[in-house]
Order: structure tokens, then sequence, then C-alpha cells
């Protein structure tokens, strides 16, 4: 009864936090604790009827097939070109989007809860949980969206929400800078798929999920295969600047100038996983193009790679995660190159579990410390904050692979599926990453909490608001996992796109996976703690020394959009100052200019003098009398001349 | 002796608007333009009286007309005059040569 009414009513799940966000903000705003119990609550709620409408899904198997849609029509127009454009916007609810909605909301609700602590002394304490509430809202109704240009307007809500909190710190120059870093590199991106979308309405006639799944396994009536191609990448474009792909990235990091529990939410868990999950709703496009497919995957794989040489010499905690985040994102993208929607949404999910945590983790140990963040002037934390530390660890398994933590079972999936394609190198790069996944995050854990203690801080374990979520999420970074072992996968029967296919286990990629994982935490475990002085690790940063420097600035991909900035579109804007001052203004100052001199010059003719207007009067007069006497009129010749001819 | 004809009229109204336009354009005097005016002003009651006479002698139409120039050029004389005594009485002149408040 309770599960059908939630199918039905899946907009419920979306709404409850749309409507908290109005209530905090038009109401409960004097009150911190209360909004705050506003947010959590509706959270709470939306949460449960996503649990009920999740349960609806997977326990009937048709939904795999025949998602569960109802829509209503928004708006329709007739234009030239587009008779009868309709836009509904609706419900489209199957296991992926099931799964998600369920994720979504219970991660959320946790964080909800863990930033009643974290954000205490606030003072913009209900304005954060009011830009929490719409983010939910506005990441729920992605998640459901059953309409492409429905979902484009939840992206570009929740890229609002991401902006707002990022710069939520408003005294914060960094944060200020970050916020903007970050909406200018999604609107760039954004603009791309906004391209695609257009194009994929014109060409298709709808932005409907279903009507376009069926209309493009028939594309060849409608467009060739360039065309699609274009649409394609051009779609892409939006999930590279979303999730955070290589060449814009470069947003991501510097989102952590944000609250904690934002970073954990939106830059870890749900927003960015937006483009991996549009992709996965529009697979049925990057499968007919196997291009597309290609791009998707090295960009996935590039990034994975790429984003985790980054990690291994940062010294922030949160930077740290956060190219983790990317490099994980990238993994996600692969797995969808390469062809597996399953591996790629288990992957989402896990990580979902295990990457909230670790950021739920920095930001406990970041409150403890008064906000230093460097892991290197931590150490020895385990002994004043148990529960952070021991949750941080188990995140640290689940992340660097190690049966049977969640991250293990995910990773494992994507570099199966990636061998299993014939993407050998993409393989391989792959497996280097999981290698250095858990060299760096290992080499964060023992350097933050273990070793010698460092005598200038003072730690304290967080309050329960806090670490109850730690504990939570570390129970799903166990367990998430489970529902897709490869001798037992209940999440590929449910989460496909296409058939299922029920592989042989293998023994050699999980054995792999786990040497390099083991490989990777041992490596940390010499360089950072057993060698309590890290001379071999100083030493070796030093053998590197231009290595480990372009590292340490990452590429230098800033300074290369910096100078990028600089000369290009600082160029471009001053050639286009130079047209304005010189070519606009010209015409502007040069029709004032034109009226005045004129003026000046008729300015004789106003003499004043009587005599001098008569005679010109007359003079007109006689002009106007000689010239209608030759212009062929015979009465005015006959009226001026007097019969004259 | 020939009969005088129409021509002789126009010319004469001619000759008469001419040294009417003449004097208001060269004299100083206010006054003086104001007499001149006049000359503009019956040189044309001429013209209209002959046309009538000449061309449709049966309607009175060219003589009721300059009777109604008569009167607006008694009225404009009058106000005429009045304007000039009062830029008179401001500026003690009545040399148009004073008068170009006009101007820019």
């Amino acid at each position: 009864m309770l599960v059908e009414f939630a199918m039905q009513h899946a907009w419920l799940v979306p709404l409850l936090p749309a409507c908290a966000f109005v209530v905090i903000v038009f109401l409960a705003r004097p009150w911190q604790l209360l909004s705050a119990i506003v947010a959590v609550g509706s959270m709470a709620t939306a949460c449960f009827f996503a649990t009920l409408a999740a349960i609806g899904i997977f326990t009937n198997h048709e939904y795999v097939e025949k998602p569960l849609v109802y829509a209503t029509r928004w708006f329709s127009l007739g234009l030239p070109g587009m008779p009868d454009l309709r836009i509904d916007v609706g419900v489209q609810l199957d296991p992926v989007s099931a799964m998600m909605l369920f994720m979504v909301s219970f991660i959320a609700t946790f964080i909800f809860l863990y930033s009643i602590g974290y954000m205490k002394g606030d003072p913009g304490y209900s304005v954060f949980f009011s830009y929490l509430s719409l983010f939910g809202a506005s990441m729920l109704l992605l998640v459901l969206s059953s309409n492409l240009l429905q979902m484009f307007v939840a992206w570009e809500l929740v890229g609002l929400c991401s902006y707002l909190l990022i710069g939520f710190y408003t005294h914060k120059i960094s944060a200020r800078e970050a916020a903007k870093k970050a909406f200018v590199t999604c609107r760039i991106a954004d603009f791309g798929l906004l391209l695609g979308l257009l194009s994929l309405q014109i060409v298709f006639g709808t932005l409907n999920l279903t009507e376009l799944a069926g209309k493009i396994e028939h594309f060849e009536e409608f467009t060739s295969f360039g065309m699609l191609t274009l649409i394609a990448v051009l779609v892409f474009i939006g999930p590279i600047g979303k999730s955070g792909q290589f060449p814009l990235h470069v947003w991501l990091p510097d989102a952590m100038e944000g609250p904690t529990p934002v970073s954990a939410l939106i830059h870890a868990a749900t927003m960015v996983v937006a483009g991996v999950y549009l992709v996965g709703r529009t697979m049925f496009l990057f499968h007919e193009v196997p291009s597309a497919m290609q791009l998707v995957a090295v960009t996935g794989g590039f990034t994975a790679l790429f984003a985790a040489t980054i990690a291994i010499t940062q010294r922030e905690i949160k930077r740290i995660l956060a190219y983790s985040t990317v490099s994980q994102l990238g993994y996600m993208m692969l797995a969808l190159g390469v062809g597996s929607l399953s591996a790629s949404m288990f992957h989402l999910w896990t990580h979902a579990f295990f990457k909230a945590l670790m950021f739920l983790g920095a930001g406990s140990v970041l409150t403890a410390l008064h906000h230093k963040a460097d892991v290197w002037e931590m150490g020895g934390l385990v002994k004043k904050m148990p529960i952070t530390a021991w949750t941080f660890v188990i995140g640290g398994l689940a992340i660097a692979g190690i049966p049977p933590f969640a991250g293990f079972w995910s990773k494992d999936e994507i570099l199966v599926s990636a061998l299993n394609s014939g993407h050998y190198v993409l393989f391989a790069m792959a497996a280097f990453t999981a290698f250095l996944t858990a060299f760096y995050m290992w080499r964060m854990i023992f350097l933050a909490f273990f070793g010698a203690e460092n005598p200038a801080n003072h730690p304290q374990e967080s309050p329960w608001t806090m670490t109850v979520p730690l504990l939570v999420l570390s129970v799903g970074a166990c367990l998430a996992g489970l529902l897709g072992t490869p001798w037992h996968n209940v999440w590929g029967e449910w989460i496909r796109f296409g058939e299922a296919h029920e592989g042989p286990v293998n023994y050699g990629a999980m054995l792999l996976s786990i040497v390099l994982a083991g490989a990777g935490i041992f490596l940390a475990y010499t360089l950072y703690l057993k060698d309590a002085k890290k001379k071999r690790a100083r030493k070796m940063a030093e053998w590197f020394g231009p290595v480990y420097r372009m590292l340490y600035n990452k590429y230098y991909i800033d300074e290369l959009y910096l100078w990028f900035n600089h000369a290009l579109v600082d160029g471009t804007a001053k050639l286009f100052y130079l047209f304005d001052i010189y070519v606009v203004d010209g015409i502007v100052n040069g029709i004032g200019a034109f009226a005045r001199l004129s003026g000046d010059g008729l300015r004789v003719f106003q003499s004043g003098r009587l005599q001098n207007y008569v005679l010109v009067f007359f003079l007109g007069v006689l002009a106007v009398a000689v010239l209608m006497a030759f212009s062929g009129s015979t009465t005015a010749a006959g009226l001026v001349l007097g019969g004259v001819k | 002796m020939p009969a005088i004809s129409l021509t002789h009229y126009v010319v004469l109204s001619a000759l008469l608007f001419s040294i009417g336009l003449f004097g208001v354009l060269t004299k100083r005097n206010a006054v003086a333009v104001l007499i001149c005016i006049e000359l503009m002003l019956n040189a044309v009651n001429i013209n209209l009286v002959a046309f009538s006479k000449y061309i449709t002698p049966a309607d009175f139409v060219g003589q009721i007309f300059s009777i109604f120039v008569i009167t607006v050029a008694a009225a404009e004389v009058g106000v005429g005059l009045a304007i000039i005594i009062a830029i008179y009485r401001n500026r003690l002149s009545v040399n148009l040569d004073d008068f170009d408040w006009l101007k820019w």
C-alpha cells in the first residue's frame, strides 16, 4: 500500500526539501535550531519515501526493461521549424533512478544531521540549511527527471547551489574566488550540454528519455552518423565539467573552500556524479556511437590516473580527498566508456558512501584542529579521536580496494569490464591508478592519524551529531559492495544497460587489484609510518625534484589556464575595449561633434538682424518662384511671372 | 496716348513693391521700415484691383480683398508702432541695428 503510494508519488521526494527551503527562508530563519530540524526532518521524510519507492522498484523485475514513467505537460509551443514543441515534466523510476534516489536522500539525511554539529556557531546557520535543502531538492529532481530539459534545469539548480555553498564563507576571498571558478567552469561545460540538448530536440523532436531511446535506435531515419557523433560529444561536454573530468577538473579541488558537509554531499557523493548519471541516462545515445564511447573511456581513464598522480603530493587533507574524488569519477566514466553502466553505477554507489564518510571524517578532524588542514602537521590523532580515526580507516580500506570493503568490488568490476571489452591500455592505467589510490590515501591516513602526536594540537572527539553519521556511513562503506560480488551479482541483474551478462569470475584481476592495493598501502607504511622521521620520503621528493614540483603544482594547469585567460580572454577584451573606445564611442561622439560643428556653421546666419532675415526670406521666395517656373508647372509660372512664358 | 493696360498697373505695382522692399532691407530707422512695408502692401493692392478689373470685371473680389489688406495693414501699423515705442522706451533708439537680441 505505502510502497505503491510512494512509487506513484515519487515527486514528493524532491518536493519535501523544496518546501523545507521555502519554509526556512520565509519563516524559520531567525530560529537556528528550528531551521535545522525542518531541513533534517524534510530530508529524512524524503529518504523514507525514497526508500519505499526503491523497495517497490527492486521487488519487480519488470521495471528493469519498462521504467515507471508518469509526466505532465510543462509547456508546448508552435515554433517555426518545430511545429509542435511539447515539453513534459515528470518522473521516471527505474532501478538506476531508484538507486540514486535512495542513495542521495540517505546520504543527504546523514550529512544534514552532521551539519547540525559542524556548523555550530556559524552566523549563517539557517541560511546554510536552506541552501542544503534547495540542493537536496534539485539533486533529487535531477535524478527523477523523465525529460532532458527538466534534467537540465535541475542540473543548473545544483550548479547554483554548489556555487552558493562553495562561497558560503563570504568573508574568505579564496572561497569567493573558488565559487566563481566553479560556476564559470561548469558554465563553459553546460554550454556544450545545452547545444547537445538543442540538437537532440531539433533532430529527434523530443527530449523525453524513453521516446529518445526509441528514436535513437533507428537514428538513420532522422540524421547522419556524423551528426549523432557530434551530438554525443556535445552532450558529453556537460559531464566533463560537472563531474570534474580533465580538462575541466580545476574547479573541484578549489571547491573544498566550502564547508566540509558541502564537500562531502555535493563535491563527493552527489552533485559531481550527476555527470556520470547523465551519461548513464543517455547511454542509448552513446551506445550508438562507438567513437564517443571511446572518448568517454579515454577521458575517464586519463582523468583517473592524472588526478591520482596529483593527489600523492598534496598536503591539505581535503585537497587530497578532492583529487581522489576526481580520480574516482574518472573510474566511473571509464566504466561507462567501456560499456558497463552496471559497473559505473556500482562504483558511484560505493564511492558515495566511503567518500562522504572520509569527507565527514576530514571535517571532524578540521573542527578538532581548528581548521589546520596540512596532514604533515597532524599525527597520532587516533588516540584522541578514535571514532573519527577508525571510521576513516574503514573509508581508506574501502577506497584502496581491500576486500570485503565496498570499493574493492566496484573497482574490480570496472577493471574486469575494461579488460573484457579489450581496452588493455585503459585497464593498465586503471590498475596503476588503483595502486596510486591506495598509496596516497594511506599516506594521508598514516600521516594524520598514526605516528607521533603533534604537541601543538589539542584534538577532541566530535559530538554525537557528527560521529553518528560517520558510523552509519562506515557501515555503508563496509557492506555496500556486497550487492555486487562477482559470484552473485545482484547489482548487475538490476542496474544494467542491455543484457545482464554473467561472465566467469576473473580471479586474476581480483588478485591483481588486491596485490596493487596492498603494495600501495605497504609503500605508504614504509615511507610514512615506519620511517618516523620521514627521511626517505623527503629524499624521494628531492630525487624526483622537478616531477615532484610539477605534481605538487598540479601540472601547472591552473597557471596554464590563467595564462590562457590572460593572453586570449584579456587580449580579446583589450581588442574589444579599443573597438569600443574608438569605433563605438567614435560614432557616438561623431554624431555629437557633427551637430556641434553644423551648429557652429549655421550660427553665422542667425545674426539677429531683421533685415538680413527679410532679405533671405525674399531671396527664398524668389528661388521658389524661379524653381516652379522652370519645373513646368504652368499655373505656377503664370502666377509668378504674370503670364510671361 | 495709348490706353492704360494691365501691364502698366503691373509694372507700377512691381516698381512700388521693389522700392518698398529696398526700403525694408536698407533703412535703419524702424519707422521708415514700417512705412516701406506700407508701400509693399499697397503695391499688392494695386495688383489685386488691377487684375480684378481686367480679368474678372463682374465680381469685386480684388477690391474687397484689398480692403481687407488695408484693414490688416492699419492694424499691423498700430501694433508695429506700439512695439517700436516699447522698444524705444527700453533702448532709447529706433535703429534696427540695435535690435539684435533675438541672436543666440
